[in-house]
């Protein structure tokens, strides 16, 4: 059959457009998420490896035993996850792929914290307004179901080839669940808490940071937990652009048919996922 | 009600309507018109929460709010701090019109002069008891230290010392509802607002709840809307008490009223399965003015004829300044005129069971045992006779049986 719509066409002639009309601003993006992930990743690959084991170790026991750090029964609780993240640092290491293993999880921490900077405020916002919500939620919707490799082709586009088009792919393929569970906790607030609130005079802002955030935290955490995890399952994707980090030897294993590389490059990867949502976890679920 | 004109009116509703859905103006022309309720729900899908209520509260008293799940009595108590704005009528606190309040003079109203309670507690989860009972301090942006203090004050007059470091999921339902009233206490408003505070608690906690709250008010005089759907607590605690059902108020007055004079069925209908012994009063149930003797005035001829003319064989006899004295019989004084004796004075019984105008039933029907003459209701003050309660009318009270059925009672008992 002939096309009679040429949607494809217009989206293009559009993007053109922006990329034209806006060009100081994707420069202007480029350099600051650039500069971002150069210096960050340049501090963290300048942190000895054994203090950095130690640190990891120390922060997983900490999230798992909370209180109880110094007491009996805290053993119990941090010790395996402590001991996972000594193995799997450890395997890493030797491995050899600690340097990329660091680059990742900059790359990661970075569009994590642009996907919490933009996805809780947008929460708050379609929690609190129903035209908001209204709008936002098949956005939310589209951007989930949209296959996440699309994003790449105008991430290139604005960005051309390096970290910035993979993060910016990973923003917007990890910004829905930071948006929809900020949103959910604070929705989900016993609605005789926020009554209180208002019979006892509250302001909105107080009612917002007072009842509604410090309630909404565990759901808000668990939203912080999943952007984490979709960030990272992302850098294979974003690898294809640039991005670097075991992302990228995982894809030059595809390319060079090359089995050991990409299994010990993916494993690696899992051994990541594992720790962050673990510690991430904890922290959601301690509240 | 009357009789309470001459105190200080704390609140002041006047015509309150508040309709929920979207067409409440023309909702509202038509309840003007005097349209009912289901024809107004029937034409502009609108539903009237509150139907024109008028009310005063006055300061220090206890006013209860009662009626059925849907009777608009929670809406009713959401508009005095407009956390439900009504759609028509006015809302006076102490002169000013909470209706037509800006948003920061509302604010004002909420933090310093009224105080809410409610059903489900409405705690935060993640703070202490003490930084609960603290929260309304903390929203008017009282300092730590300050409200800390004024929170552990509230805490302990609800009994709550000690667990101020506690959150509340560690308590039970009745301490928290203590946390909940401290949290109102603390904010030492003139007016506390309590929606169904205690519904949510066990019989007995429930009952403890009530009691700890009447002792609180004597102490604290403040002026409390309490809404309730029990008639018994009601009773308990309210000075006066509005029966209100579909958003209509059927009736204000204090319990005794409303038992002994229900203004419709539906009130009736309410106050059959009260336990009336307790509300009644000597007050209520006596024969004003009853005929009495004067001992200087009336002599036995005197005490003699009167008797006959109401055919009684008893009278109560008061002195020159009209203090009650007691009672004289027929057959004592048929002996003074045997004896040609002129005064009374020698065969009055002077112990005799007296009670003042607020003994219930209750208290009155163990005095009635062992003799057959009705109870003298004296002034507390003056002791002067107000009037007699008899033993039919305590009994007519207690049984709620009709004098004709006392009678077939009796005889039938005759009979076996």
């Amino acid at each position: 059959m002939e096309r009679v719509i040429n949607l494809g066409k217009y989206i293009e002639q559009g993007i053109n457009a922006l990329e034209e009309n806006f060009s100081f601003l994707w420069r202007a993006i480029d350099e600051g998420i650039s500069w971002t992930v150069d210096n960050l990743n340049g501090l963290l690959q300048g942190i000895p490896f054994v203090l950095f084991l130690l640190l990891i170790t120390f922060l997983a026991y900490y999230a798992k035993t909370g209180s109880k750090l110094f007491k009996k029964e805290g053993l119990k609780m941090g010790a395996g996850l402590a001991s996972f993240v000594v193995i799997g640092f450890l395997l890493i290491y030797l491995m050899g792929y600690w340097k990329d293993a660091i680059h990742t999880t900059t790359l990661v921490l970075v569009a994590t914290f642009i996907s919490l900077l933009l996805g809780i405020p947008l929460g708050i916002l379609s929690a609190r307004n129903k035209t908001a919500d209204m709008i936002i939620r098949p956005i939310l919707d589209f951007m989930q179901t949209m296959p996440a490799f699309v994003y790449l082709i105008p991430a290139i586009f604005f960005f051309s080839v390096g970290n910035t088009p993979g993060i910016i792919a990973t923003v917007i393929f990890s910004l829905p669940p930071a948006v929809r569970l900020t949103s959910l906790g604070i929705k989900n607030v016993p609605s005789d808490v926020v009554e209180a609130g208002h019979a006892f005079g509250a302001t909105e802002n107080q009612i917002l940071y007072k009842i509604q955030l410090p309630l909404a935290m565990p759901t808000i955490l668990t939203g912080v937990n999943q952007v984490i995890l979709l960030s990272l399952s992302m850098v294979v994707i974003a690898s294809m652009v640039g991005a670097r980090g075991l992302g990228s030897i995982v894809y030059q294993g595809i390319q060079q048919n090359d089995i050991a590389k990409g299994f010990e490059s993916g494993l690696g990867i899992v051994i990541l996922a594992i720790i962050l949502d673990r510690i991430t976890q904890s922290f959601a679920n301690k509240k | 009600m009357t009789e309470n004109s001459d105190r200080t009116v704390k609140i002041k509703v006047e015509d309150l309507t508040l309709i929920f859905g979207k067409r409440k103006k023309e909702a509202l022309a038509m309840l003007e018109k005097g349209a009912s309720k289901e024809e107004i729900l029937k034409k502009t899908k609108c539903t009237v929460g509150i139907n024109k209520a008028s009310f005063e509260v006055y300061e220090g008293e206890v006013f209860v709010v009662m009626g059925l799940s849907g009777s608009g009595k929670s809406t009713l108590i959401r508009c005095l701090n407009r956390l439900n704005e009504p759609t028509a009528g006015k809302v006076f606190f102490k002169d000013h019109d909470i209706t037509r309040e800006g948003n920061k003079e509302l604010m004002k109203t909420r933090r310093y002069e009224m105080s809410m309670v409610f059903q489900k507690f409405g705690l935060l989860p993640h703070k202490t008891i003490l930084e609960n009972a603290a929260f309304g301090l903390e929203l008017r942006g009282e300092p730590r230290e300050e409200r800390e203090k004024k929170a552990r004050q509230a805490l302990e007059t609800v009994g709550l010392k000690g667990y101020e470091e506690q959150l509340p999921a560690a308590m039970s339902g009745g301490m928290q509802q203590r946390v909940g009233l401290a949290r109102a206490l603390a904010n030492d408003s003139e007016v506390l607002l309590m929606d169904e505070a205690f519904s949510a608690l066990d019989p007995l906690i429930k009952s403890d709840m009530q009691d700890e709250l009447l002792q609180i008010q004597e102490k604290l005089q403040k002026t409390i809307v309490f809404i309730t759907h029990d008639l018994d607590e009601a009773i308990k605690l309210g000075d006066r008490i509005v029966i209100m059902k579909d958003g209509v108020i059927e009736q204000i007055g204090t319990a005794e009223e409303i038992l002994t004079n229900p203004a419709s069925e539906y009130v009736e209908a309410f106050t059959e399965k009260v336990d009336r012994k307790t509300i009644i009063t000597a007050e209520t149930l006596m024969f004003r003015k009853p005929t009495l003797l004067q001992l200087k005035k009336d002599g036995p001829m005197q005490a003699i004829r009167k008797m006959r003319t109401i055919s009684v064989d008893v009278l109560p006899v008061e002195d020159e300044k009209r203090v009650f004295m007691g009672y004289v019989w027929l057959k004592d004084v048929l002996k003074l005129v045997d004896r040609k004796e002129t005064s009374l004075q020698s065969v009055i019984r002077s112990e005799v069971p007296s009670v003042y105008r607020h003994y219930t039933v209750e208290e009155m029907l163990p005095l009635t045992s062992n003799h057959n003459y009705p109870l003298a209701v004296v002034d507390e003050e003056s002791k002067r006779l107000l009037g007699i309660v008899t033993q039919t009318s305590l009994i007519i009270e207690a049984t709620r049986y009709e004098r004709e059925e006392i009678k077939e009672l009796i005889e039938k008992a005759n009979d076996i």
